[in-house]
């Protein structure tokens, strides 16, 4: 094609600019972790250059793992992540099939009702969701944080899984029903199972932000033995102002099992934006 | 059509037992308490019970010069926070999702992939490693700098009161470029090819092709994008909190609302937690976000073209 010579400047103009902003996207996250392997005098001294037998040192994972509680910050932040999103998926889905499965009186107001969440955020009701969880003893626990998060996926998780659940055939689902079986059955035997990818898509969407939240930890959670992994980062970071070997190990062991949940999950995140679950 | 014609059937329980746990769970902890939060902000410990004083708590929000300074700072801060965001991330956002869409471009899917990294990171990392990065100790700022000859530019950004702000509206920018991209990049990718290649058969490619056939097409998507960069930045908090402390400093310069309403609720140094005073502030957040979305919703939304393919 004639075109083809003429695209070639432009082919490689958008590969300096990709490239450029790959690099600006990237460079933070590979200076953090390749001088957190490095000396003292090597963290200083040149910055940008990758660790040298000469300047490799662990001495910053040393104090990490010796002084913080990471394990078990780790623990908290798992056991949270994991609940909410099982509540979050299984909660959804079935209030996402009672509003794509039958027709019944105010189905449309419910689902609008249950939209509102996705555009008011929940952070502004915090000063009444601290009373309650006082009152009902809650404060301190990962059960308050796991309600929390739970209640923050559910909108977004009802909107998306109803308009997958609206695609599964109906002629499937009559076909269950006329060999007998109970609404439940068809709902976890027949049309799970086929909206799986979508949970997954959910799922990443709703895992990210609860990882990630600094929040809610910080205001229901924050005693020693609840902590999420973010929130002890963000005490130990404090506590370590002066101790570059420690935050850069610190901020190197919080950013690589997202890192590495990341890469592994990608092609399952990125199709499921560009599939139009967000459209 | 068969179920529509039986007689009519008993109250249908399932539909009950499918809608109760996340009707339950979702009203009980999160619309309640925003109920509850407005009807807080309506009331004031007096005497260690609350009493009813209607809009008191506004009226000392905006009249005492200790609270409105405070609020009318955060709320210009958070301004300028949504302003930089929808002049630098939203622009960049659609030229990364053009670039990347565009026929037979190779390793898009390493670009993308590495493109959304900042994006799963948490605030803490990216607060603290840009922190770092920017810190006049370590060099590394001035050092990149140097290379581009542009060290006597460099200055400590977060600690000046002038500079703080957009720095960090910048390092937000950064983390969140991903999200209009991707976006983008799915709305670029779902308009047909037959309409692109009717744009080719009438000459019109490149640059024009993607002002005048793409972005037509793609305005809603920017809609969408706009309305959740405005609901995000205003409900942000844990970026300024991890890079800058609760006190938002240099002198506030980088108070947004989100650290605002942090400070008011739990108080901070000399000044003790106020729930009310907390609970007013996150009201006016919650009608800033509110009138954000409704103006979305009825003026934008309504006027945007949808083409259905």
């Amino acid at each position: 094609m004639s075109t083809a010579t003429r695209s070639l400047p432009r082919t490689i103009g958008a590969h300096a600019i990709l490239l450029t902003y790959t690099a600006i996207a990237l460079f933070p996250v590979i200076l953090v972790i390749m001088n957190s392997f490095k000396s003292r005098a090597g963290i200083f001294g040149a910055p940008l250059t990758p660790p040298t037998p000469k300047t490799f040192d662990l001495i910053g994972y040393t104090t990490v793992i010796g002084q913080g509680d990471f394990i078990h910050y780790f623990q908290n932040s798992l056991v949270v992540t994991v609940a909410s999103l099982f509540f979050v998926l299984l909660f959804g889905a079935m209030a996402a099939f009672a509003l794509s499965e039958y027709r019944f009186r105010g189905n449309t107001m419910m689902g609008l009702y249950l939209a509102l969440g996705i555009m008011i955020p929940i952070r502004l009701g915090t000063v009444a969701i601290l009373q309650l969880m006082v009152a009902s003893g809650l404060v301190n626990t990962l059960t308050a944080l796991i309600l929390v998060y739970t209640a923050q996926g559910l909108p977004l998780a009802v909107f998306i899984l109803s308009e997958f659940m609206k695609q599964v055939s109906d002629d499937l689902k009559n076909a269950g029903r006329i060999d007998g079986l109970s609404e439940y059955t068809i709902f976890f035997r027949l049309v799970l199972p086929l909206v799986r990818p979508s949970m997954a898509t959910v799922a990443v969407f709703t895992m990210i932000p609860i990882w990630n939240d600094l929040w809610f930890p910080l205001i229901l959670a924050p005693s020693e033995e609840t902590k999420t992994v973010t929130l002890g980062a963000q005490l130990f970071l404090g506590q370590f102002v002066t101790n570059w070997n420690a935050i850069l190990a610190a901020l190197s062991l919080a950013i690589m099992p997202v890192l590495i949940l990341y890469v592994i999950f990608s092609r399952q995140l990125i199709r499921g934006i560009t599939s139009g679950a967000v459209k | 059509m068969a179920a529509d014609s039986r007689p009519k059937r008993p109250f249908r329980w399932h539909i009950g037992v499918f809608l109760a746990p996340a009707v339950l769970v979702y009203t009980a902890i999160m619309i309640l308490p925003l109920a509850g939060t407005l009807q807080l902000s309506m009331f004031r410990n007096i005497e260690q019970s609350q009493v009813f004083v209607g809009l008191a708590n506004f009226r000392t929000l905006f009249g005492d010069p200790n609270w409105s300074v405070g609020f009318w700072n955060a709320l210009r801060n958070n301004t300028w926070f949504f302003i930089i965001h929808m002049l630098v991330q939203n622009p960049i956002g659609v030229m990364l999702a053009a670039l990347l869409s565009s026929p037979r471009l190779r390793f898009a899917a390493f670009y993308r992939t590495a493109i959304f990294v900042p994006t799963i990171l948490s605030f803490v990392i990216v607060g603290f490693a840009w922190k770092l990065i920017l810190s006049p100790l370590w060099g590394v700022a001035p050092h990149l700098m140097d290379f581009v000859g542009l060290k006597s530019l460099f200055t400590p950004w977060l600690g000046k009161e002038q500079y703080a702000l957009t720095a960090l509206s910048l390092i937000s920018v950064w983390q969140f470029v991903g999200i209009p991209m991707m976006l983008i990049y799915a709305a670029l990718l779902s308009i047909p090819e037959e309409v692109i290649e009717a744009a080719e058969c009438d000459g019109i490619t490149g640059l024009s092709q993607f002002w005048k056939i793409k972005l037509p097409l793609i305005l809603p998507s920017i809609g969408i994008i706009s309305i959740l960069t405005f609901v995000g930045n205003f409900n942000a908090f844990d970026l300024i909190y991890t890079a800058q402390g609760a006190l938002a400093g240099p002198n506030y310069s980088t108070d947004i609302l989100g650290t605002f309403l942090y400070r008011a609720f739990f108080g901070f140094q000399l000044q003790v937690g106020d729930p009310n005073m907390g609970a007013a502030i996150a009201t006016m957040m919650f009608l800033i976000i509110l009138g954000g979305v409704c103006v979305y919703l009825f003026l934008v939304q309504t006027r945007l073209r949808r083409y259905q393919f």
